[in-house]
């Protein structure tokens, strides 16, 4: 039994635009997003700011089409919306409201976005520090905005939301960037081939500049980072830079270090990951359409691997070509002209990925942080714990998780999965093959029994 | 004395929900994340883990699980995941979720 065509799980980018093409082309939409609203984390709450004063650019507003699009009666949309299971027979259970319903389809989109990468530190843990992410998220959905913190991290977005900062009156007190000279110069090799997406490269230029001319001090390439509680909830931040120990106090200590693929559902459904190396995370294994080993399930967007939003509409945009010629809703005609454009365009788009992979590359002190750091961030584990449990003989996630509880807790491994699999890399023997993606079980969220036991079948 | 919000306030929304907070009855726009409400009323703390650790939120996007709350009476609630409601009580977490014995039973 199918109740809809297609089931797309997530409304960002990807997903927004799966479903309008899906539902243009005559197919039954069911759009499952587990925030508030439409949009993703990058056109998040952009319903609401569309009167508002525009501290978040031109690339936030060109969002607005993409929410408004999904308005069609072909679709049918369910926020606060959370999946804890989806089953290879293309089943998929869903909370909402503290009740969980069972939808069926023919075919079934991931496009599940991305968290930002795991930064740990002796310290980041403490109240006070929070991802920059976390902070465009309060800025763009509640209007509230950080009171003179710093900065720190490396990536795209670290720059974005400086300049977002600056545009608000409320510019951060410094940028620290763990980006070194020797990545800057790996990157080289990526840039002639980057140029074919000159306008990223310029985007990412006037960034600099306008935080350069807002006369927010900068500290480059710092390193041995610690944060430390201080009075009043303040964090005191102290790092290495040019070769002297450096501490700024703060009231908020943001930090990023680039984003990574979500992918607990596929994993969660047996769809094969691979080891992507440049961006340092395991990602699903898709051909040029976007489909799996299983049957129906597709993927579309920065679950597959990270490429930015602008990427993700097109990718959305091909998998729902792809089902709607399956389906036999468009000619053999339509569906070779449609995606012979996406592609082209995603070509240039994507020119820019390893350059900026590159040039933004993880520093070695955050894939193996020092003993004392804490690494499960939900059970309180630290590398030290972890790495004693290595020595004695423990091999796998798994092990880890049953004898010493990393990665046990309610984020089932979310903030430490990368972080775990760098430090088993280093200290046993396996390799980047012989590490495999760690498991993804369903309830993929918590739920509680009580719930599941009321869940009525169709 | 609880420390200053590490935020400032920048889009003046109309107030119109109430609801307590941590014992206090506070205000707040329609439409706000109960995380975003807590950040910007004072720079407290949300939580304490098991060992006595403070902890607060960290990724607004519900995906690390530090901005669990007490909602009423529902402990482990994400307090990013939800909006805020009228007569909502938010009580601090503190330790690991209590499991309730019926005595009945």
């Amino acid at each position: 039994m199918t109740d809809y065509d297609i089931i797309i799980i997530g409304a960002g980018p990807a997903g927004m635009s799966a479903a309008s093409v899906a539902a243009n082309g005559g197919l039954d939409v069911l759009l499952l997003d587990e925030q508030p609203d439409a949009g993703g984390q990058v056109y998040r709450n952009i319903k609401q700011n569309e009167t508002e004063k525009n501290w978040f650019g031109n690339d936030y507003s060109s969002g607005k089409h993409l929410v408004n699009a999904i308005n069609c009666n072909k679709i049918t949309k369910y926020f606060n919306a959370t999946v804890w299971r989806v089953e290879k027979n293309k089943r998929v259970i869903w909370s909402h409201n503290g009740e969980s319903k069972i939808s069926a389809a023919s075919h079934i989109v991931l496009a599940t976005g991305a968290q930002e990468r795991p930064f740990p530190f002796p310290g980041w843990t403490l109240p006070g520090v929070m991802t920059v992410g976390s902070a465009q998220i309060l800025m763009k959905s509640s209007g509230i905005f950080p009171k003179e913190a710093v900065l720190v991290g490396s990536g795209p977005l670290l720059y974005l939301v400086a300049t977002q900062m600056i545009d608000a009156n409320c510019p951060p007190k410094a940028l620290l960037e763990t980006q070194t000279l020797r990545m800057m110069m790996n990157s080289l090799i990526h840039l002639p081939k980057a140029l074919l997406n000159m306008k990223s490269l310029i985007k990412g230029f006037m960034f600099i500049q306008k935080i350069k001319s807002a006369g927010v001090p900068r500290y480059k390439s710092v390193s041995r980072l610690k944060a430390q509680s201080s009075e009043n909830g303040s964090i005191k931040f102290l790092f290495l830079h040019k070769g002297i120990r450096r501490s700024l106090t703060t009231k908020l200590l943001l930090i990023h270090q680039g984003v990574i693929p979500s992918t607990e559902i596929s994993r969660s459904i047996g769809v094969d990951h691979s080891w992507n190396k440049s961006q340092l995370a395991f990602q699903p294994i898709i051909d040029k359409w976007g489909k799996t080993n299983i049957d129906g399930i597709y993927i579309a967007g920065d679950c597959a691997g990270i490429n930015g939003s602008n990427a993700a509409v097109l990718y959305g945009k091909k998998v729902a070509t792809k089902i709607l010629y399956e389906t036999g809703k468009v000619s053999f005609y339509f569906y070779t002209k449609q995606s012979l454009c996406i592609r082209t365009r995603l070509f240039f788009t994507n020119s820019v990925r390893l350059f900026l992979d590159t040039i933004f590359a993880v520093p070695q002190e955050i894939l193996l942080p020092s003993d004392e750091t804490i690494v499960c961030r939900c059970e309180e584990k630290t590398v030290g714990e972890v790495k004693l449990g290595l020595n004695e003989g423990i091999c796998g996630v798994r092990q880890l998780k049953t004898s010493i509880r990393s990665g046990m807790g309610l984020c089932q491994g979310r903030m430490c999965d990368a972080t775990i699999r760098s430090i088993m890399l280093h200290n046993t023997s396996q390799d980047d093959k012989t590490i495999l993606a760690p498991k993804a079980r369903s309830p993929l969220k918590p739920i509680t029994l009580g719930e599941m036991s009321k869940i009525k079948k169709d | 004395m609880k420390p200053d919000s590490k935020f400032d306030t920048l889009v003046k929304n109309t107030k119109d929900v109430n609801f307590t907070l941590f014992g206090e009855v506070v205000t707040a726009p329609k439409g706000s994340t109960l995380a975003a409400v807590i950040l910007s009323h004072s720079g407290d703390t949300f939580r304490q883990t098991e060992t006595g650790a403070l902890r607060s939120a960290f990724c607004m996007m519900g995906v690390c699980f530090e901005c669990l709350v007490e909602v009423n009476g529902n402990q482990n609630t994400q307090s990013c995941m939800i909006l805020i409601e009228d007569k909502m009580v938010v009580k601090r977490q503190v330790g690991l979720r209590q499991i309730e014995i019926c005595e009945n039973d």
